[in-house]
């Protein structure tokens, strides 16, 4: 039925949205300039309904029981050294479907509270869409590796032109540790070929590197998707950065980018570098468990909304990393569907703040308080995406916990004993916010004539609201989607650490 | 039926919630209500069926939840004895507080959220009790600490309720803590979180353990089978002790005041805080396993009774009282718990639920007619103004000392269910079962004592309220005395009526019998449980023991408040130390605020501006760029312009080339 070329349509769609915008011109006249603007927010919009609604073919041509990747596109490019070769399996394939899901919401955020130069920052946004969705499906390694840099240009962009007071330190900071960490990866990229012979990843995955090489290898990995994930200690880029975005540069940062780190270890580092991943599985314990601590405490004091729930996705992603390296399949099961959900959530968080941002142009906490006398609505919103956060059953967030938890506990019961704390204190840091901004009385002069919830943010509000409680209650799709990849990714892993054994 | 039961209130819920504006308050009292009476009718007839007849134990299935791997786990309901006891617990007593709360609340401008709340806490709680697993038990778990959370903080712009309404959630969290942890332990010994597959797994389990084998690692211990066994339960146990205010983990309970008084009747003594006392019966195949969990459940739960009824003594809001009263009960039915007197415990927490919650409710009408004043200081001679609400606060009383006539079958609920665990107590086999016995008899005493000390201070002597409050004082309406009346039956006749298919009658020296005929596999007692067959023949003075207490509570409170009211503020000017002590609930909150709050924030604090502030950042991008810029404004001022300076130092460069090659460069 599909004949057509569905990763390569959805990858680049957004690029032909963005080739539309460019040729709006934007006038002069005050009047035309409007109507200008008002195009290119729904050309931006549309494009990313239809990307969306077109992946969700990729969904249903899916095939759950098949392992390996399907939907493959195979070009040959540069001579013998790198092939435009795309393809889907079940890891990465609902990451495609949650960047597709996000950007109109992303959009749609963005349709008030930015209004200078809408129209480059619309086409940054719909670019950035092709290389998200272009990492997620990049079956060569330098196309991946093209994208997952390229990614950095558009969001640089963002945060350093729409971004906040500080943006340009943030922008800074942000693209300098993601820089740095991809270098090192560059160089494993190229190791990887002279020793392989290819840049195919199908290809690499059956390659057995030499165990002293794959130490390096890991290594430089490692440096590249720390950064991006983020883990502790190279998180510092993330709650500054976060702070100064825009708020769709936060939803899309903490729902998608940051799940690149975590797509990165499981399409390189474990299944390629299984010998080093054995012996690095405690350094990543270790960070993680420090991640989930640290920064759960530190989120406890945060006095800026953003920072604090920044915080907390570092937090979340320590769960991430704990669950894929506790190496079996409830771990792996759980970060996989803990990213998904984290990226729901994150996302939705961060919309949130943006409501009551652009009503109030603060994100200070102590200039929050009773809000719910005057949004009921937002209370309720607010209050179940804090739940989730919180890891509450019936919410996506428990399930991804609970799994990553439960794998972790298997494989070694002390860092699921540590990491369990940060249940605790993720309840203290998020309820505590709840209650400062949402609860309590309204007596600050500036918030009593806030205005609840209107049909545009209802739109992008209520959506999640479903998604999170359905993903909660019936988490099956995902799994089922996942499963025969996962398991196929630790029998060769099992089977690669055996072999080495003999 | 069963379907019908648990999503009744669901409904209720979800209809409350989000159609509140469009039903109207009315509409949502009436329609919350409604369902939840017809779901108590119900629970009703399922506890008859399975409790009194031979309709088999079985398992319902709704919805596959999580499957992955070898895990699968479901949505489903496991109905048994102990399932039926406690569903006609929750929606009675839900029931009742629901319609109790269309009078009590009727001039609060939020109903249909607070119905709402309500009904979401009655669906969770029914999640609990009915579940076949243990994750699903865990979605209750939460769920009900959610609605609690929800109900304390109802009244969000007071700042003493959002503060407990957290506190209670966290609390509960370090609990659950716990309990996650068990249920990892559980799956990892036997592969299923289900109760089916545990329960029927145990014995073979125990029974073919190897010596030297490592059944769990845990912490870097490595656990035979019985000490992994131990640690799950006492994890499990964590749980329990949060959700059920138990000593250590008890100072949410009485900061929960700060909700609506329906809710602290219907979470907070009668059903929620049971929900400990649930899981452990419910665990019971596994707990008798293991004789030291055991232990601890009952030196935990006898230390409980003990130190809430302390604190209960001097307490003067009138809702305090009550909670370190539920706090101590709640003791009570764990140390019965721990002796392996599982059918003693689960009618404790029965009969409990009922007079409970009548005092709760009817001091909820005291406080309703008395202007929403709780502390008793400015309460006393009520009971001529509003009589019903006191009698059946007496009722309510009599049934928590429990009056009855030692010896027979005559007496209060109280009086059957607390006196077969202080005898279930006394013949005991584990270490802390004297303790226990010891403990619990003294706290019966107090709470004697501190229970006929609130009538007496709130209804007796002179009025000590305002003339103005005095003026308005009235007898609550109709709506509210119904659910009073109801339960002021149970308090009086749920000890006559049941007793014997809870405990066993007295003919039956074979506990064999009576676990098959009412109880038949909900509970469980291992070989060398005898202490059904051994409580019934305990010393006579044993058995008068708790009378004794209680009528030496009785009359020292009457003594205290009524007699010669200057003796107990003289005793506390006497012994200042000691009523500080008991007044400031052993300084709990101050301990805790002091070894884990203030450190917590000031660890935050610290690794944030200094560990990423000041380390991280400042070895990292900001000490790299401060460098960076270091260097290259140096190495501007290099740049000068003048030829000279160039000249020169191309000189010096020219020279140590030409020296370089001479010595060894070009060799």
């Amino acid at each position: 039925m599909f004949d057509m070329p569905l990763l390569t349509i959805v990858t680049f769609l957004p690029l032909v949205g963005a080739l539309l915008i460019l040729f709006v011109t934007m006038g002069d006249e005050d009047g035309e300039f409007e109507l200008a603007k008002r195009n290119v927010r729904n050309v931006a919009l549309f494009t990313t309904v239809i990307t969306f609604l077109i992946s969700l073919l990729i969904w249903i041509e899916f095939d759950n029981s098949v392992a390996g990747f399907q939907m493959e596109e195979n070009v040959e490019w540069i001579g013998p050294f790198m092939s435009y070769h795309l393809g889907v399996d079940g890891i990465s394939m609902l990451f495609v479907i949650l960047t597709t899901f996000l950007m109109p919401f992303a959009i749609l955020a963005s349709w008030q509270s930015i209004t200078k130069n809408v129209k480059q920052y619309m086409i940054a946004f719909l670019i950035l869409e092709t290389f998200m969705i272009g990492v997620f499906v990049a079956l060569d390694i330098m196309v991946f590796y093209v994208f997952f840099e390229a990614g950095l240009i558009p969001m640089f962009i963002i945060i350093g032109v729409w971004g906040g007071k500080h943006r340009v330190y943030a922008s800074f900071k942000f693209f300098l540790y993601t820089l740095l960490g991809s270098v090192l990866m560059l160089l494993a990229i190229m190791a990887m070929y002279w020793n392989a012979g290819t840049t195919d990843i199908s290809v690499l995955l059956t390659h057995a590197f030499p165990p002293e090489m794959q130490k390096w290898l890991w290594l430089a990995f490692f440096a590249s998707l720390a950064v991006k994930m983020p883990m502790w200690p190279v998180h510092t880029w993330l709650p500054d950065a976060h702070v100064e975005a825009p708020t769709a540069g936060s939803v899309i940062l903490a729902g998608v980018l940051l799940k690149m780190g975590g797509y990165g270890f499981l399409r390189f580092s474990i299944p390629m570098f299984p010998l080093a991943t054995a012996d690095f599985t405690w350094l990543i314990f270790a960070l993680s468990v420090i991640a989930i601590i640290y920064t759960s405490l530190v989120a406890l004091m945060q006095e800026d909304m953003k920072k604090l729930i920044a915080y907390s996705s570092v937090a979340h992603m320590g769960f991430v990393t704990m669950g894929m390296f506790a190496l079996n399949n409830f771990g792996i099961q759980g970060a996989i569907f803990q990213m998904l959900s984290h990226g729901l959530v994150s996302g939705a968080l961060f919309l949130s703040v943006g409501v009551i941002y652009d009503r109030m142009h603060t994100r200070e906490i102590a200039a929050y308080g009773g809000i719910v006398n005057r949004m009921p609505h937002y209370a309720v919103v607010f209050m179940v995406f804090t739940l989730a956060n919180v890891g509450l059953p019936v919410t996506s967030g428990f399930v991804g916990e609970f799994l990553i938890l439960l794998g972790t506990f298997q494989t070694n019961s002390l860092v699921a004993f540590l990491a369990t704390s940060g249940v605790v204190l993720s309840a203290a840091y998020a309820l505590w916010l709840y209650r400062r901004v949402i609860f309590g009385t309204l007596d600050k002069e500036s918030l009593k004539s806030l205005l609840d919830l209107n049909s545009r943010e209802k739109l992008i509000l209520y959506p999640l609201v479903v998604a999170v409680i359905f993903f909660g209650v019936y988490p099956t799709p995902i799994f089922d989607v996942t499963q025969a990849s996962v398991d196929a990714l630790l029998t060769n892993y099992q089977a690669a650490i055996s072999q080495a054994g003999n | 039926m069963i379907h019908a039961i648990v999503f009744f209130p669901l409904v209720g819920f979800l209809l409350a919630g989000l159609f509140g504006r469009s039903i109207g308050s009315k509409g949502c009292e009436y329609l919350t209500t409604g369902l939840l009476l017809l779901s108590a009718f119900l629970s009703w007839y399922v506890f008859f069926t399975v409790g009194f007849s031979d309709v088999e134990p079985k398992t319902i299935q709704v919805l596959q939840w999580i499957s992955t791997g070898d895990l699968t786990i479901n949505w489903a309901f496991r109905i048994d004895t102990l399932t039926a006891v406690m569903l006609v617990v929750v929606n009675t007593v839900s029931s009742l507080v629901h319609m109790y709360s269309i009078g009590y609340m009727h001039h609060d401008p939020h109903r249909p959220r607070f119905f709402a709340y309500l009904s979401l806490f009655t669906f969770a709680m029914l999640a609990l009790v009915t579940s076949d697993n243990l994750l699903q038990m865990f979605f209750g778990w939460e769920g009900v600490g959610l609605a609690s959370y929800l109900l304390i903080g109802f009244w969000y712009k007071k700042p003493s309720a959002n503060a407990a309404a957290i506190k209670a959630f966290i609390v509960n969290r370090v609990g659950d803590f716990g309990f996650a942890l068990g249920i990892f332990g559980l799956f990892v010994l036997f592969g299923s979180i289900e109760f089916t597959t545990i329960f029927a797994n145990i014995p073979e389990y125990m029974a073919n353990g190897k010596d030297g084998e490592t059944a769990l690692d845990f912490l870097g211990y490595q656990l035979d089978r019985s000490s992994a066994i131990t640690v799950v339960c006492l994890l499990l146990f964590m749980g329990a002790m949060g959700k059920s205010a138990q000593f250590l983990l008890h100072t949410w309970l009485p900061d929960a005041m700060e909700g609506p008084t329906p809710v602290s009747a219907l979470i907070h003594a009668a059903t929620m805080v049971t929900a400990g006392v649930f899981l452990v019966a419910r665990m019971s195949p596994v707990f008798e396993f293991s004789p030291v969990a055991l232990t601890f459940v009952t030196f935990i739960g006898a230390t409980t009774a003990f130190f809430a009824a302390t604190v209960g003594l001097v307490q003067n809001d009138i809702k305090r009282v009550i909670a370190y009263s539920t706090c101590s009960q709640l003791g009570y039915m764990f140390a019965a718990l721990g002796v392996g007197a599982f059918g003693a415990g689960i009618f404790h927490l029965f009969t409990h639920a009922f007079f409970k919650a009548l005092l709760f409710l009817g001091a909820g009408s005291v406080i309703h007619a008395v202007a929403d004043e709780q502390d008793m200081r400015r309460m006393g001679g009520l009971r001529s103004h509003i009589p019903k609400t006191y009698w059946l606060m007496i009722i309510g009383t009599i049934a928590l000392t429990g009056l009855g006539i030692p010896g027979t079958f005559i007496g209060t609920a109280g009086f059957f269910s607390k006196d077969a665990i202080i005898e279930s107590v006394y013949v005991g086999h584990n270490a802390f079962s004297g303790y226990a016995f010891g403990l619990l008899v003294t706290a019966a005493f107090f709470t004697s004592f501190y229970s006929w000390r609130l009538i007496f201070m709130t209804f007796h002597g002179r009025p000590r309220a305002s003339a103005d409050v005095m003026d308005h004082i009235h007898e609550s309406p109709k709506v509210m005395l119904v659910p009073l009346y109801v339960l002021a039956a149970g308090a009086l006749l749920a000890g006559i009526l049941f007793a014997g298919a809870f405990l066993g009658h007295e003919s039956h020296s074979n506990h064999e019998l009576w676990y098959n005929g009412f109880w038949r596999t909900a509970l469980y007692a291992g070989e060398n449980n005898h202490i059904l067959a051994d409580f019934h023949d305990v010393p006579w003075l044993v058995k008068l023991a708790p009378f004794i207490m209680m009528a030496s509570g009785f009359v020292l409170a009457w003594l205290f408040y009524i007699r010669a009211p200057h003796l107990p503020k003289q005793l506390a000017r006497q012994h200042v130390g000691l009523y500080k002590f008991l007044l400031n609930k052993w300084y709990f909150d101050e301990l805790y605020d002091f070894i884990l709050v203030r450190p917590a924030k000031w660890l935050g604090r610290f690794l944030w501006k200094k560990g990423d502030g000041w380390l991280i950042d400042g070895f990292g991008p900001d000490g790299v760029s401060a460098r960076v810029i270091d260097i290259t404004s140096r190495v501007v001022k290099l740049q000068s312009g003048y030829l000279y300076h160039y000249a020169f130092a191309m000189l010096i460069g020219v020279a140590a080339l030409i020296t370089w090659s001479m010595f060894g460069g070009v060799s």
